[in-house]
């Protein structure tokens, strides 16, 4: 037991929660993008799913370990980040940055990322899981109309623009995120072409996915 | 050739410093780096200046005395290059080259360019080494070691411990370094019987010492004079987890 406590205290033991919360996150963004797509089949499968989603008792638990995952993600991403900038106070006056001898672009901006990403959540959260509630019966079955609060929010092209944007920022989130995970876990090197890659897919395949929807619902919405 | 230089200079650790412009004539592409700032300096006390402080010892890339942040860049624009092995030819007639000290909470600055890394020694000293006898060199087939063990183990043996990587890193991180020295022991024989005490007492010192964690950047494999390799990072991540879950 101690020796799992001071493996927490360490820098290395918080990369590992940070890691492995991320990826549990990348899971949830997946599933939801997932789910998205299912506005394709039209709203009554759109809306359905919603309904079945929402009304599975399992959903609390489901909420309060992705609230979990959040906080610990952020709150030991944070804490790590005050020690990074603690453990540089003076900056060179000119840092590497377009050579062969730089970071590497979105890994220097994961705080940044993350922290834009936590304020699209809470809007997102706002307009809709909070917003405006339509009602529908489908079998007699009454339930909430999601699909048509979809098709009425991205109708709006700041809207739009601001939920591409976000897409945009999490896809460098994730380009980074999702590969250097392995890394912090010990199980592959980012260095690995491989796995650099499949951080790219992922993030591709994310945010990809969550482009499709809002474009859809701006052109082709209500018809 | 005739170079502006753009050097930080600073009396002590507590004083401020800051860049002070210096032009220098006849520099030869042949010159090496610091022989370059040799010239600087003989100039300099010539003139009845201090001249600028700066560590060196062997300058043949072995030693990890050298240092300086060149352009941004540790040790320099050249890929897997100690500064001492930087030469002149790199630069064009009338470049301006700011060199400025390593920077890291744990590095402070003592004069000029020169910093304290003493940070790296008590980070040795909390478990980067094997606790046998020595003696005569055992017999070489008395232990037999995989070659491709050996040379991982090696690769990673190369690191000078300049602190390149924690120049480099955006976190002032040392865990190219703490790495590389996991990475040599943990995978020999040797020192297998150390191995979990030895990672955990090297990252807890590492973390002591003020150094910033690791955000897999990889800025520090490429400043790295050696080519230490981001593998040995995910090595030492892999035996931090080892040494606290299953022993």
């Amino acid at each position: 037991m101690t020796s799992i406590k001071s493996l927490l205290k360490s820098s290395v033991g918080k990369k590992f929660l940070v890691g492995i919360t991320g990826l549990g996150l990348s899971g949830f963004v997946l599933v939801h993008m997932s789910g998205n797509l299912l506005m394709f089949f039209g709203p009554e499968m759109y809306n359905t799913y919603g309904h079945k989603l929402v009304t599975n008792p399992l959903i609390y638990g489901a909420e309060v370990g992705l609230v979990l995952m959040f906080l610990v993600h952020m709150g030991l991403a944070l804490s790590l980040t005050l020690a990074n900038r603690s453990a540089r106070p003076i900056a060179p006056s000119q840092l590497a940055s377009s050579c062969e001898k730089s970071a590497r672009f979105g890994s220097r901006y994961m705080a940044l990322t993350g922290l834009l990403v936590l304020t699209f959540v809470v809007l997102h959260l706002i307009t809709f899981k909070y917003g405006t509630y339509y009602p529908v019966t489908y079998n007699g079955v009454e339930m909430r109309d999601l699909h048509r609060l979809v098709i009425e929010i991205f109708k709006c092209p700041l809207y739009l623009i601001g939920y591409l944007f976000s897409m945009v920022v999490l896809f460098v989130h994730l380009a980074h995120g999702f590969s250097a995970v392995f890394q912090s876990l010990g199980l592959f090197s980012v260095r690995g072409c491989l796995i650099k890659k499949l951080g790219w897919a992922f993030a591709l395949l994310v945010a990809g996915g969550f482009f499709i929807q809002p474009i859809y619902g701006y052109f082709y919405g209500g018809k | 050739m005739k170079l502006n230089l753009k050097i930080w200079r600073q009396k002590g650790p507590s004083t401020p410093g800051n860049l002070v412009d210096y032009d220098i004539a006849d520099v030869t592409p042949d010159m090496s780096f610091l022989e370059m700032l040799d010239v600087l300096n003989v100039g300099l006390v010539e003139k009845g200046e201090t001249p600028i402080e700066f560590d060196h010892d062997c300058r043949e890339g072995i030693c990890g005395s050298c240092s300086l942040m060149i352009n941004g860049n540790a040790h320099g624009p050249e890929t897997g290059t100690a500064t001492c092995q930087l030469h002149m030819r790199r630069f064009k007639e009338n470049d301006t080259i700011v060199i400025e000290p390593w920077r890291a909470k744990a590095f402070p600055v003592l004069r000029d360019l020169m910093t304290d890394r003493t940070a790296f020694d008590r980070i040795i000293a909390a478990g980067g080494f094997i606790s046998v006898n020595t003696g005569n060199a055992a017999e070489a087939n008395s232990i037999l070691v995989g070659k491709n063990i050996a040379e991982s183990a090696m690769d990673a043996a190369a690191c000078i411990g300049c602190g390149a990587c924690v120049a480099a890193c955006k976190n002032s991180s040392a865990m190219l370094f703490v790495s590389a020295k996991v990475s040599h022991l943990a995978q020999l024989p040797q020192g297998h019987p150390e191995r979990s005490q030895r990672v955990r007492g090297m990252v807890t010192q590492m973390d002591h010492e003020g150094f910033g964690s690791c955000s897999n950047t990889g800025a520090c494999e490429a400043a790295c004079p050696k080519e230490i390799t981001l593998e040995n990072i995910t090595r030492l991540n892999r035996e931090m987890l080892r040494a606290s879950l299953i022993s």
